[in-house]
């Protein structure tokens, strides 16, 4: 077994002992690539409940307040799908740009800017009712999303920018100009100058699912549009050219793809999800438009993206254990006083394990044994 | 079958009601929800100072906190009264509606919403402070001590309470010293320390020897106790955190309101209010004065805090102007609530445009 001198101690010991070896996949291994995620999440509730055990709770009970109690009834568990559904639906849009190298990180921003267009046009049909209207209000997010995405989108095709700072940085003006719209021109006139809007008319919103739950109709949007990005994804020339673009965009221009048409194209699919999740939003559980449209979903869709793997179906899961970090953080501050800002703490911890397990995507541990 | 089950369904619910009615003869459970965290130093803060206040009179609490003003505000909401929650504290602007929303839905439960304006149900109440009366005080001080006539304002979000406030200020400032000016920046936050410390510096750079805050963190006193001027405290008592800078500061004291509030709802003598206190009932409470301010101006400063108390002087009485020099209150008149509440226009002598 010692076929080689001792080069440098450390690597040394470990062949000599050579128990378990690394070893460098060829390929990586497609399997381990779906199971990661699973594992992330493992380590992350005996990581959790290792914390919980060291602030002095009970890690079991802790645990069964952060993911079995918020979610145990009728209620609480439309309360978790109403959570994962702008998640799911934005992460969706970002895996059309992910999925082909382009790194959209404003989503929060284009979630914004949809949810002021379509407030806006909700606004003009202020106390008139009309099967029309809705349509219309859920368009209008949709086009103020594309509208706010294209625009890193076109400056990094034509300018050649950086579309990770330009999205970015277009997040804090998009809320900017929401202050500036809820505080002066949209305010309530019967508000006190409050930051606010009026209430939109019932036809300016979401159809509720089943009376006394919170559950809407934006739902149906998040799984029409997973149905087509998986139709997308693995069915179409589209679908294929992002694959390519995304492993090599040499490869990509080689092949005589023409690269700036996806790229636009993806930051517009990708917008108009971010649009769609506001207008969810403001036309569903709030009715109005204020200054806090979204607690950061389009920053959080990040993880959630990733923790699916990119994949239509993996993201409807990764949705749904994200959103759960959220209720569970609240269970668990009423009934334990255990700090609400720990569900934060397991969403850093879902991402932060999930690119720890990757490693296993490109080497292998071997059991050699101790044979001779 | 469909009877059987709506009998039974009654039955239930006629045995649930019971359980919460005994419930609340026994004891009462009071919640409190929070916009920041407990360890602000600010505005979530001293709501948590009021909280510890019900528990020490021997009333069982709960709080969560960082509850963003979104979709969330309302399952939080609905989980508490939903878990045996008596009453419900819930102390940001932006839980209007989710609180009258949810108190609908569950009249045994009671709720108090802090600095909103909605009372749909019976069983919301609405409760805020006349921080304006502070801020007289603190214009008195800022007027007599600056050299430069030039006082920096940190202000948060253009609403009336906000503009409501620098005008108290400015006022109470140019009784004592006319030639002031108040110069404003508008920070577009409540809490945000990186931000509130560029706009003090700004105010510094521009002249400012002294610098008062409406918002919440403790960054702008320690900018002014490194620039060697003077500062305000906000919400609580910040002097710690810049012995020199801090002249004093308003206190925001919700433990003698939420103490009364729970109390009555376990003695059944809650009823539906809209309290506005100020220094008179202790809601507001200015904190020890510096040494740095001269023992005359001390003097001055405490007789004005206690004919404020007492309703002798008003903040807003007249004549005050407004920035063209149009009149807002005549002489000798004094402003009424509905005239502070909308308050959306600067008083002469402040600098600057509201933004719009």
């Amino acid at each position: 077994m010692l076929k080689r001198l001792p080069q440098k101690n450390l690597e040394c010991l470990w062949e000599e002992e050579k128990l378990i070896k690394i070893v460098k996949r060829d390929q990586p291994s497609r399997a381990i690539f779906f199971l990661t995620p699973v594992l992330a999440i493992f380590l992350t509730l005996f990581a959790g409940g290792l914390i919980f055990y060291i602030l002095g709770f009970k890690p079991f009970e802790a645990l069964k307040f952060f993911f079995i109690v918020p979610i145990a009834d009728m209620y609480g568990f439309s309360e978790l799908l109403l959570k994962a559904t702008p998640l799911c639906l934005i992460a969706i849009g970002l895996s059309f740009c992910f999925k082909s190298n382009n790194w959209n990180i404003g989503a929060e921003g284009q979630l914004t800017f949809g949810a002021i267009v379509s407030g806006g046009v909700a606004l003009l049909f202020y106390n008139q009712e009309g099967f029309y209207i809705l349509p219309i209000v859920i368009l209008a997010g949709a086009i103020g999303g594309m509208l706010y995405a294209s625009i890193p989108a076109i400056l990094k095709t034509y300018f050649n920018t950086n579309e990770i700072l330009v999205s970015l940085m277009l997040v804090y003006v998009s809320k900017l100009i929401l202050d500036y719209l809820v505080v002066g021109p949209w305010s309530n006139p019967e508000g006190f100058n409050f930051p606010e809007t009026r209430q939109f008319s019932d036809s300016a919103k979401l159809p509720i699912l089943f009376e006394g739950l919170r559950i809407h109709a934006g739902i149906f949007l998040a799984l029409a549009a997973v149905v087509v990005s998986w139709f997308v994804f693995y069915k179409t020339y589209l679908g294929f050219q992002m694959k390519v673009s995304g492993f090599s965009l040499k490869t990509a221009k080689y092949a005589g793809y023409k690269g700036k048409k996806m790229i636009i194209l993806v930051f517009l699919i990708s917008g108009a999800c971010a649009g769609l999740a506001g207008v969810g939003e403001i036309t569903g559980p709030i009715g109005q438009l204020h200054r806090e449209v979204s607690p950061d979903y389009g920053f959080t869709a990040i993880i959630v993206a990733f923790l699916g793997r990119l994949h239509p179906i993996g993201i409807i899961f990764a949705s749904l254990i994200v959103a759960i970090t959220y209720l569970g953080a609240e269970t668990a501050q009423i009934f334990m006083q255990i700090p609400k800002y720990t569900g934060q703490v397991f969403q850093g911890m879902i991402l932060f394990f999930l690119l720890a397990s990757d490693y296993l995507l490109f080497f292998k541990i071997k059991f050699t044994g101790l044979k001779k | 079958m469909h009877k059987i089950f709506t009998r039974s369904l009654v039955s239930s619910l006629v045995f649930l009601f019971t359980l919460t009615v005994s419930a609340v003869a026994k004891d009462v459970k009071a919640a409190f929800v929070y916009i920041g965290p407990t360890g602000d130093h600010g505005w979530t803060y001293q709501h948590d100072v009021g909280r510890k206040a019900v528990e020490a009179a021997g009333y069982k609490t709960t709080y969560v906190e960082g509850v963003p003003e979104s979709a969330d505000a309302e399952r939080v909401l609905r989980q508490l009264a939903n878990s045996g929650h008596d009453v419900i504290f819930t102390t940001s602007f932006g839980y209007m509606n989710p609180t009258n929303k949810v108190a609908k839905e569950f009249p045994n439960v009671k709720f108090e919403h802090a600095t909103g304006y909605k009372r749909e149900h019976p069983n919301v109440s609405t409760y805020a402070a006349r921080f304006y009366e502070g801020r007289a005080i603190l214009g008195t001080i800022a007027g007599s001590m600056t050299k430069s006539n030039v006082i920096g304002y940190v202000a948060s979000f253009p609403i009336p309470e906000v503009i409501r406030g620098i005008n108290s200020f400015t006022l109470a400032a140019q009784k004592v010293n006319p030639n002031i000016k108040t110069k404003i920046v508008w920070a577009f936050t409540w809490y945000d320390p990186g931000k509130e410390s560029e706009a003090a510096k700004a105010l510094i750079d521009q002249g400012a020897d002294i610098i008062a805050q409406h918002t919440d963190s403790t960054a702008i006193v320690q900018i002014a106790e490194k620039a060697g001027v003077y500062a305000f405290g906000q919400a609580s008592d910040m002097d710690k955190f810049a012995p020199k800078a801090v002249l004093t500061s308003v206190e925001n004291n919700w433990g003698p309101y939420y103490v009364d509030r729970v109390k009555a709802v376990a003695n059944g003598t809650w009823s539906q209010k809209d309290t506005w206190h100020g220094i008179g009932d202790g809601m507001v409470v200015i904190s020890d004065l510096d040494s740095a301010i001269p023992s005359d101006l001390q003097a001055k400063v405490k007789k004005l805090q206690a004919d404020l108390a007492s309703g002798k002087v008003h903040a807003f009485t007249g004549p005050i102007y407004d920035q063209k020099g149009g009149l807002m209150v005549a002489e000798g008149k004094t402003a009424d609530d509905g005239m502070l509440a909308g308050m959306m226009t600067y008083v002469k002598g402040v600098e600057g445009d509201i933004p719009k």
